[in-house]
């Protein structure tokens, strides 16, 4: 599944400072369908080349980092249950960087 | 298509509950509400509007410096107050006030942002920096002192630094961009420090108003997550990276713990802050006494204040001079109100958030 994956306010910077990433991401064996907490494990896995604990906390995202699926706040849509779907958008933002 | 389509059948085909007509793109942490975007401008800038009018933050003609960073917080705090003085008439001077505390690679990029911002929303800015106050650039001191206790410095000498700047650009008040968030987190670390006197000033939305230059806090009640998400969809320019010096230890383990709560539930945020402001301290409690530094003038409840302490301190080659427990200590209730104070600053881990 293709997807484009954007990393803001800081994140960048524990995935070699590039902030757009367009990836390939796999469905998992026997998978219908890929979840935000699908991704966020290939995220930590494939990504984040730093400073994981910035990132995450158990599997979600750390309390602090917003999240976007196709500009819309994911805690509309399900947190970790949101579905993706070809070629979604999903931003990732700290907001625990200085003000 | 496609994208609107899939948009669509994610957020349940929720819409926004002020208008009814479009879809929703944000839930607010305040109100726990689902609504779109052209909303959430809508409240988010009104809501603060209407706390500069109640708290009456600003009078008709006044000239007022905007601390800017560069971070998330001024630069949306630069947009949003010069669209209100616009929009609503404040007759206010609007300028941007940097300070350059001499840090390569941190300060000199988020000084960029802020030169932009200084055409994009058309304010005049003004930069001072630590060389030219105190000879001494950030740099220049964590060569000498290393990493402990340069957050100190710095936070000490940011503090005289943006009232030097705002008496250089003659304005009335400063304001500052502390959303709900840190003043939350604020309010926590100055109770687990036993610091009084802070903790019963923290939450005012304006202090230092017997001194020169008084200060506001028009973001008191915005909580972080929407200055983020207006900054985001309205593709402010702002610059997001930690101080390379700052450690933040302390500070750091109050904001993840007020992010916790405020997943579990977003009202906490506020209601710290309604605690911060609710409590009585004791008449028993002696408070330390503001006076003048005897070699600056700045205000400071000892004879020379910290600025001073700590530059000796640099200048003779002995950078200790001004930090460490030689005052005696908070939680020690016998001793007066003048070496409470004393032991306030040294214990910080980064004075970007101090009030």
């Amino acid at each position: 599944m293709q997807l484009t994956l954007e990393f803001g306010g800081g994140l960048e910077l524990l995935c070699d400072s590039v902030k757009v990433h367009n990836v390939h991401v796999d469905l998992q064996n026997g998978a219908e369908k890929l979840t935000m907490k699908d991704l966020l494990s290939w995220v930590h896995t494939n990504l984040i080349k730093e400073r994981p604990e910035m990132f995450m906390k158990g599997d979600s995202v750390r309390p602090g980092v917003l999240v976007l699926v196709n500009d819309c706040d994911w805690e509309l849509s399900g947190q970790l249950d949101t579905t993706l779907e070809e070629k979604d958008v999903v931003v990732f933002i700290s907001t625990l960087h200085g003000g | 298509m496609e994208k609107e389509d899939s948009k669509s059948k994610k957020a349940g085909g929720r819409l926004c509950c002020i208008c009814n007509q479009r879809r929703a793109a944000l839930k607010r942490p305040k109100t726990l509400e689902q609504i779109c975007r052209e909303c959430f401008y809508e409240v988010f800038e009104e809501e603060i509007h209407q706390v500069i009018v109640e708290n009456q933050l600003f009078k008709p003609g006044e000239r007022i410096a905007i601390g800017a960073s560069g971070g998330k917080d001024s630069t949306v705090l630069a947009y949003v107050l010069s669209e209100l003085n616009r929009r609503h008439n404040y007759s206010l001077d609007l300028f941007l006030l940097s300070i350059d505390e001499g840090i390569t690679g941190y300060r000199d990029d988020s000084l960029e942002t802020v030169k932009r911002n200084e055409i994009q929303y058309g304010l005049p800015l003004k930069i001072v920096s630590y060389k030219d106050l105190y000879g001494w650039t950030m740099d220049e001191i964590v060569r000498v002192i290393g990493l402990k206790n340069n957050c100190t410095f710095c936070g000490v000498f940011r503090r005289q630094a943006l009232d030097r700047g705002a008496s250089l650009l003659k304005v009335d008040k400063i304001a500052t961009g502390h959303n709900a968030d840190d003043i939350a987190e604020t309010v926590l670390l100055n109770i687990l420090r036993g610091d009084i006197a802070r903790l019963s000033r923290c939450t005012s939305i304006t202090t230092g108003e017997d001194g020169p230059i008084p200060r506001c806090k028009p973001f008191k009640y915005t909580y972080e997550k929407e200055i983020v998400m207006y900054a985001y969809f309205k593709r402010l320019d702002y610059f997001s990276t930690e101080c390379i010096y700052s450690p933040n230890a302390y500070r750091g383990f109050a904001r993840e713990f007020i992010k916790d709560l405020e997943r579990i539930r977003p009202r906490a945020i506020l209601d710290i802050i309604k605690s911060g402001e609710n409590f009585r301290i004791s008449t028993s409690t002696k408070m330390p006494e503001q006076g003048n530094c005897e070699r600056c003038g700045y205000i400071s409840s000892q004879k020379s204040c910290k600025a001073c302490v700590l530059l000796e301190g640099l200048n003779r080659g002995l950078p200790k001079l001004g930090i460490g427990r030689s005052r005696g200590h908070n939680n020690d209730g016998r001793k007066d109100g003048k070496q409470i104070n004393g032991t306030s600053i040294e214990s910080k881990q980064c004075g970007t958030l101090d009030f």
